[in-house]
């Protein structure tokens, strides 16, 4: 059966009777960071297509279908249309800032990969706190975000920011929380163990109704803090032309817009993990015959196959709703949001300590 | 307008939305004072696309004239061409052929479907949902398909001569008619679903923008805007031009004023007028679909006033004559001038985000501003 652990321990094994193990380490260090390097590419590469591939679906036209077949050779072309156009850099910006800025919003999300689970024993960094290092992380980006709509010196960019700060920092509240609810249930930060509790199903069937509030309740705060419609204040281009990153061309633009799609990947990890079990094969209760054909399903198939599914679910979203106003948005997370979350924890820390779960 | 750039005195804001900005639709410029988010002042500016159209009209004859028109408000151009030929048939004392009156209507109420079906996918395009955009085009598609293949233009069509119409329909014509009608009336409830049900869009549109009776009436306000706000301004039904008296529909009035009143009046409207296409296109009597008419049309000498109902509202063509081939001065008075002009009282003290609600609600079509 094909197993990404295999390849990894192949390698693993290889360079450690070849070389010493200080050097057969350091080599492994590389292969990951192009291994991550080469996983951005792909994945802002894919997403988009298949971003503009929903897109015309839900408004019945055909979508990109010159560059390969079925247009899948689209993005590479914009990219390096984007690689060879001048990076224009306005006048009175903050250069410094300015340039920094799309970098930092790679750089989060880069570094927030580490911990995820691609599949059965294939992870970057099994921290034992990695529910926390996620959430941790993943608040950096809007420093990011910040810094571009300041350095910009324009003013639409800084209000797209100032709305972005708004944003991210209230959303983060019960994106959190209700991530929280799963940590309760499964007694453990670590990604690894979390996937492992859910060997007998996965969370979102087990723990009844507060699980399922809470991925509710995580997929809208994701997407507020992703940025995407319904809740993209930060670039509301009928309102701010492109918000934040108005005066961005070129290859900082497109870090950006890649930096977007692979935030989107991995929240939508991050929920398949915590409610749909990651890598886990779908089991259900006695049926042996039924979980045994699941099993030889590869655990990356799995894992791959849950998030394309909730990233599906996001570009819905996008393509069907229209954008709420800021105010309204707030009111939705402070009024609405976060005390439901609060609730929920409550309740779910009951449904754990009752055993009220399957 | 430069020195204005920047910030006020008290620290506000002022940002400049357009001339080439995603939300005007064309290249109106609003300047905008902002504390925060919340919108102080919106000043517009005119004239980027100001063509000089009434000046151009007095050097043309008055035959010419009718199809510079076609331009000020080019979704509607069918309805500004109606306009101004029942206003130079007025001053010739011209009867029109009954047919030629039926097609003039039929294509009124067709153009405006394709205006607030342009409309509608506009405005949803304004609050963020852009799929709504193709739904709305896909239906549209149809009534450009059917105007094409009757006068050879999609858009501006130029199918009014005085007295009449130019040619004679396309044989399909009536069945053409009958299957829009049927794929519109099947398609109408996605429009519901999609948009006008969607708690966010109505959260969004509902109590913005408000524009209370009164205040419509002493802005001038006419067509869409001014009947959400109760104000009962049809032309077609106070002053009914050709067959209007004949067919029976009518008039969408909401009470409440705001943003979502007027994207109901303009929805039900869409009905309204397949309502008045079903009553027309059976019975499209036989004749000519032209009066005979001079080669050289002259007005006597006098003043000329026509006004129609056109999507966005009230056109009124004023023509001064002094009896020769060329009108000696023309005056149009255009919807969108007026309700723009009532845009600063319905968003001060919102947000911008209500701007752009309240603005697409207006239907604004900037070359009919400026003319």
């Amino acid at each position: 059966m094909f197993s990404l652990e295999n390849i990894t321990r192949i390698i693993h094994e290889w360079l450690n009777s070849h070389f010493n193990p200080t050097i057969a380490l350091v080599t492994e260090f590389i292969l990951v960071g192009v291994a991550s390097i080469t996983l951005f590419a792909l994945l802002g590469l894919s997403l988009v297509w298949m971003e503009r591939k929903v897109a015309a679906v839900m408004q019945i036209r055909l979508g990109p279908n010159r560059v390969g077949p079925k247009g899948i050779f689209q993005t590479t072309a914009d990219t390096l249309k984007l690689l060879m156009k001048e990076g224009l850099v306005p006048d009175g910006a903050d250069k410094f800032l300015f340039n920094l800025a799309p970098f930092i919003v790679m750089i989060v999300g880069m570094l927030i990969l580490a911990p995820i689970a691609f599949a059965k024993n294939f992870q970057i960094w099994d921290i034992n706190i990695g529910v926390l290092y996620l959430s941790a992380i993943s608040s950096l980006s809007v420093i990011g975000i910040l810094m571009a709509g300041w350095a910009s010196n324009n003013k639409y960019s800084l209000l797209g920011a100032m709305r972005s700060g708004a944003q991210i920092v209230s959303y983060e509240l019960s994106a959190g929380l209700s991530v929280l609810s799963i940590v309760v249930m499964a007694g453990s930060l670590s990604i690894k163990d979390i996937i492992l509790s859910q060997q007998d199903g996965w969370w979102i069937f087990k723990a009844h109704i507060p699980a399922l509030i809470s991925f509710i309740i995580f997929i809208i705060a994701v997407t507020a803090e992703t940025n995407r419609a319904p809740f993209d204040m930060a670039e509301a281009e009928s309102e701010l032309t492109a918000g934040f990153h108005t005066e961005y061309s070129g290859m900082r633009f497109a870090l950006f817009f890649l930096a977007e799609y692979i935030n989107i990947f991995i929240v939508c990890a991050i929920g398949a993990t915590l409610f749909f079990g990651g890598w886990m094969p779908l089991h259900i209760g006695n049926w042996q015959a039924f979980n045994h054909i699941m099993d030889y399903i590869p655990s990356s198939l799995w894992f791959f196959g849950k998030t394309l599914g909730l990233i599906f679910l996001i570009m819905w979203f996008r393509w069907t709703f229209p954008r709420l106003r800021i105010d309204q948005l707030l009111n939705l997370e402070w009024k609405y949001l976060l005390p439901i979350s609060m609730f929920n924890l409550l309740l779910m820390a009951v449904v754990a300590i009752k055993g009220w779960h399957f | 307008m430069i020195e204005e750039i920047g910030r006020t005195t008290e620290g506000d804001l002022i940002i400049n939305v357009g001339p080439q900005h995603p939300a005007t639709h064309g290249v109106l410029h609003l300047v905008i004072t902002l504390n925060g988010e919340t919108i102080k002042k919106v000043e517009p500016h005119l004239g980027y696309i100001h063509r000089s159209i009434e000046k151009m009209c007095e050097s043309l004859s008055y035959r010419q004239f009718i199809y510079v028109t076609s331009r000020m408000d080019y979704l509607s151009s069918h309805i500004n061409n109606h306009a101004c030929a029942l206003c130079v048939e007025k001053g010739l004392q011209i009867e029109v052929p009954q047919r030629a009156q039926y097609i003039r209507v039929i294509m009124d109420e067709l153009t405006r479907i394709a205006s607030h079906e342009l409309w509608w996918g506009a405005m949803a395009m304004d609050l963020g949902a852009f799929t709504p955009f193709f739904h709305a085009f896909r239906e549209r598609e149809n009534i450009t398909d059917i105007m094409e293949k009757t006068c050879g233009a999609r858009l501006t069509m130029n199918y009014i001569v005085p007295g009449g119409v130019m040619a004679e329909l396309h044989p399909d014509f009536q069945k053409d008619v009958q299957r829009f009608i049927q794929l519109y009336k099947s398609k109408f409830e996605e429009y519901n679903e999609l948009v006008t049900g969607n708690i966010i869009f109505q959260n969004r549109m509902k109590s913005v923008g408000v524009l209370s009776k009164e205040d419509a009436i002493s802005y001038g306000c006419s067509g869409p805007v001014a009947r959400a706000s109760g104000v009962f301004c049809d032309i077609r039904k106070l002053y009914p031009y050709d067959i209007y008296n004949k067919v029976e529909f009518e008039e969408i009035t909401e009470t409440e004023g705001d943003s979502f009143a007027r994207y109901l009046v303009r929805l039900k409207e869409m009905q309204q007028s397949i309502h008045i296409i079903e009553q027309l296109l059976g019975d499209i009597p036989e004749g000519d679909f032209q009066a005979k008419t001079k080669a050289v049309l002259k007005l006597p000498k006098g003043e000329f006033y026509q006004r129609v109902e056109t999507a966005r509202g009230e056109l009124g063509v004023y023509i001064v004559s002094e009896g020769g081939t060329t009108p000696y001065r023309i005056k149009f008075r255009s919807p969108g001038f007026s309700n723009l002009s009532a845009l600063e009282h319905m968003v001060k003290g919102l947000k911008i985000g209500d701007l752009i609600a309240a603005m697409g609600s207006l239907d604004l079509v900037i070359p009919d501003i400026d003319r």
